[in-house]
């Protein structure tokens, strides 16, 4: 190691997409941030620390890089960017993202089986003359390939160390650390040749910029050339450096006159130097045209026919298994809550507090906590159609039907990521080139059934619907689950549809996209995402659903009322019946006369019953009377008259209204006022069947099928989760389109459950 | 011949361009000289999947078309 060398500070890590770069970052760092195998996984700049040398190690003081920050990238296919997603790494290497300089150290991370193309990037970084080291990646997978490269002869043409890397095993991290912390002088670039009118054009532009702007002078010439072939480039400078952008479209209008092609003449140069050097270096070992395993995968998994019945199919059976394959720890985790409910009225001294706390707070947060296991098996199952390299080839498989909406095969990755939740599905649309494409996916993917919905689909599925099967294998639990996801998906595209047709009108952006080869999924990623899933989930549900459900509780409770005086003697009379009857029982018992056993005790024995259960009904309707007049009752009869004709009593509206903050807070909305509702003895939490039971004062059930229906495609369209619309803010610059947004999928829930309701009863099925 | 004419299977070589290529076409190695390999076409007939270079590239056939290519 030298001591001459500046400190490191910061660390990138550059490169192609899917090569690899947050499976090195997660090494380097002992970060956990999300690897798939598909092109723009990472949508964001994300950095962490450098972890020191692994205990084992050669210990050298010198390694243990204290405050060096390692900076994840998303990937890019080159250094002229075409989507929000490119424009972060290219940013983050230029040193343009303010209060961020440029790194001091690239790590160009380059697929080892793919060398060619990836040498493209390299060869551009190379020109920004920092810093740079090669971390040559998967090489692991080299002898599969049929490939051998000769690294040293690599590091000599690009002048760079190169670094022999498998980080998905590790190996190499060590010996790219190493690297990192004793870094090459600045690199010289490979001197491929540009075409010599072009070149002759650039280098004046070069100079005009140098004057007008801060640029270092070893990148002037890359960010002239950026400029004069890329017209995103171009836009940058139109206010930093006037002179310079008029200067290049003069330039521009001169080349084209003449004509010379400017705009490939950058590709050319340098695939004229790559090519050669590949061709050097890059030794193919087995026959060329071998029948790999990726290709047998996709001639089925692509095909005319099987593709998309295939695709159908693995859709299918995602949303069954998530109903079935659940229930057996759906109900553990409801006898867990059911058990720590009675442990706490028994622990608890009686009175408020205990009541909030089970009542409350239990009753809230267990109800939710039960759809954990669906929620971590819908991640589990995209989590390996990311993983294995399906989810590219979906997006291969739909472009063709996502154009007839205006979107591409682009946007099936955002939609399908969006099952699991909308924030991920409206992040990954910063992949899409079109920017207009991209808007519209954000606005369209909150219509995705995501995970969030899962617990009000599930538990209004489990009481409405049957549990048998079509020919015993379709569930119709898990066909009507999957038809609200088609619901939902369909809406999307007419929503896109619409939107391209009268909102962002245009011919729409190019597909072109990578296909990965296939992997195996990697169960430790697989089981990390779902920790951090239910991380999130326990979170969110201790937070905001925990505190909601106070609230809740608190405002069904209160204000204590008196009965009014006909329930008063009602209940009175009950009592008072039941009383005499015991008293009657026991004169009887110590009389001992036995002939009075027979026929007088049956009959005093069944008034006792009667009594019970009048008291019961009336203990019922006393209880049922103080929610309706307690705060939340009076707010939801307040809303009644809006929500009745969707045929929603006042616990929905109320309900609706709790869950605008998140979607799953109508369940504890729901559990909380029925438990509040009920009177002390029950001590069921099952909230399935208080939906069932539940009536109107006139006997009819509150959840006729019908209401159930209604409210389900309800949350099927409307927009309740504030995240998603903070996300789209952001994402958008601007609160209008997600105003938007929660307007358009309001009216169409409103619009869908009236329709469905009236219909409904127009047709008698109410 | 234009590059979306080729039936899966073929193999051709780039010669050229007809209108304007998106720019991330010759950035993937599309540039002339580069072979190609039609390796199939999607379920319904569009987008097309390409080797180019070791690695396999989903393109549209409208795209393709300004792909000038000769019979290798
Ligand atoms: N065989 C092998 N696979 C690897 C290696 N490193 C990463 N992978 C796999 O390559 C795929 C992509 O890995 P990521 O780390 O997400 O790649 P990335 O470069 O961050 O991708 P983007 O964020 O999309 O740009 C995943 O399936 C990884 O498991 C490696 O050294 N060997
Ligand atoms: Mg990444």
């Amino acid at each position: 190691m030298t001591e001459t060398q500046t400190r490191v500070r910061t660390v990138a890590l550059a490169g192609n997409p899917n090569v690899g770069k947050t499976t090195l970052f997660n090494a380097l760092t002992g970060s956990h941030q999300k690897v798939a195998n598909y092109p723009g996984v990472t949508v964001e700049r994300k950095s962490g620390r450098l972890a020191g040398v692994r205990a084992g190690g050669d210990g050298a003081p010198s390694t243990s890089a204290p405050g060096v920050e390692v900076v994840d990238l998303p990937g890019t296919y080159s250094l002229a960017p075409k989507s929000v997603d490119e424009r972060v790494a290219f940013d983050a290497l230029v040193g343009r993202i303010p209060g961020e300089p440029a790194p001091d150290v690239v790590v160009c991370v380059v697929d080892a089986t793919n060398l060619e193309r990836n040498l493209y990037l390299v060869t551009q970084v190379l020109d920004l003359g920092l810093p740079t080291v090669v971390a040559l990646n998967m090489t692991d997978a080299l002898d599969e390939a049929g490939i051998e490269i000769d690294v040293a002869g690599l590091a000599e043409r690009l002048g760079v160390p190169v670094v022999e890397t498998a980080a998905r095993s590790g190996r190499g991290i060590d010996a790219l650390r190493e690297a990192v912390l004793d870094p090459p002088p600045p690199a010289q670039g490979v001197g491929w040749e540009l075409m010599p009118a072009v070149q002759a054009a650039v280098a004046p532009l070069a100079e005009a910029l140098g004057a007008e702007s801060d640029v270092p002078p070893s990148q002037l010439h890359a960010e002239a050339l950026g400029a004069l072939t890329s017209d995103p480039l171009l836009a940058v400078w139109e206010r930093r450096a006037p002179r310079f952008h008029q200067d290049v479209l003069d330039t521009r209008a001169a080349l084209d006159a003449r004509p010379v092609m400017y705009r490939m003449a950058e590709m050319t140069g340098r695939y004229g130097w790559i090519s050669p050097v590949a061709a050097d270096v890059v030794r193919q070992t087995a026959a060329a045209g071998q029948v790999t395993v990726s290709d047998k995968i996709d001639a089925v998994v692509t095909h005319r026919v099987w593709g998309p019945l295939i695709f159908g199919g693995v859709l299918l059976v995602i949303f069954q298994a998530v109903f079935s394959w659940a229930v057996p720890a759906m109900d553990a985790i409801e006898w867990l809550v059911g058990v720590t409910g009675q442990g706490m009225r028994a622990v608890l001294p009686d009175g408020v507090f205990e009541d909030v706390m089970v009542e409350g707070a239990l009753t809230g947060v267990g109800n939710v906590l039960v759809f954990l296991p669906q929620i971590l098996l819908l991640f589990l199952f995209l989590g390996i159609m990311e993983d294995t390299g399906y989810m590219a080839r979906t997006a291969f498989i739909m472009d063709r039907a996502m154009r007839k909406v205006g979107l591409s095969g682009g946007s099936v990755v955002p939609m399908l990521s969006a099952y699991a939740c909308a924030i991920p599905g409206i992040m990954a649309a910063r992949t899409l080139a079109d920017e207009r494409e991209r808007i519209i996916t954000i606005m369209v993917v909150p219509l995705q059934g995501c995970s969030a919905r899962l617990p009000v689909y599930v538990l209004f599925i489990a009481a409405f619907i049957p549990a048998g099967s079509l020919f015993g294998v379709i569930g119709y639990q898990g066909l009507a689950m999957t038809s609200l996801y088609v619901l939902g998906t369909l809406m999307a595209f007419a929503a896109a549809w619409v939107l391209r047709k009268w909102v962002f009108k245009g011919t729409g952006s190019s597909f072109v996209m990578e296909l990965p080869p296939y992997r195996m999924p990697q169960p430790r990623y697989l089981w990390r995402r779902m920790v951090d899933r239910s991380k999130v989930f326990v979170v969110r549900a201790g937070k905001i659903i925990f505190g909601l459900s106070i609230v809740l509780w608190v405002l069904a409770s209160y204000p204590k009322l008196d009965p009014p005086p006909a329930l008063a003697a009602q209940m009175e009379a009950a009592d008072q019946a039941a009383q005499d009857a015991r008293q009657s029982l026991v004169d009887i018992d110590l009389s001992g006369r036995a002939e009075l056993e027979g026929t007088e005790r049956a009959s005093i024995e069944s008034a006792l019953e009667a009594a019970d259960a009048e008291s019961l009904v009336a203990q019922n309707e006393w209880a049922g009377y103080q929610v309706r007049n307690s705060y939340i009752g009076r707010f939801g009869h307040a809303l009644e008259p809006i929500m009745r004709p969707l045929g929603f009593d006042w616990k929905i509206s109320a309900g609706i209204v709790a869950s605008f903050a998140a979607r799953e807070v109508i369940v504890s909305a729901l559990a909380t006022i029925y438990s509040a509702g009920a009177d002390a003895d029950e001590e069921s939490l099952a909230l399935r069947d208080a939906i069932k039971a539940d009536t109107y004062p006139d006997g009819t059930k509150v959840f006729t099928p019908l209401v159930a229906v209604s409210l389900l495609v309800f949350f099927v369209f409307a927009l309740q989760c504030m995240s998603t619309l903070a996300i789209a803010k952001r994402e958008l610059n601007s609160w209008f389109w997600p105003a938007v947004m929660w307007g358009y999928m309001f009216v169409l829930a409103y619009g869908f459950s009236f329709a469905i309701y009236q219909g409904g009863k127009l047709l008698g099925l109410g | 011949m234009t590059l979306d004419a080729l039936a899966p299977g073929a193999t051709a070589v780039v010669t050229g361009y007809a209108g304007e290529l998106p720019a991330r076409l010759l950035e993937m190695g599309l540039v002339p000289g580069t072979s190609i390999e039609v390796v199939r076409l999607a379920p319904l007939g569009d987008p097309m999947e390409l080797k180019v270079r070791g690695f396999l590239l989903s393109v549209r056939k409208d795209e393709a078309a300004h792909v000038v290519v000769e019979n290798a």
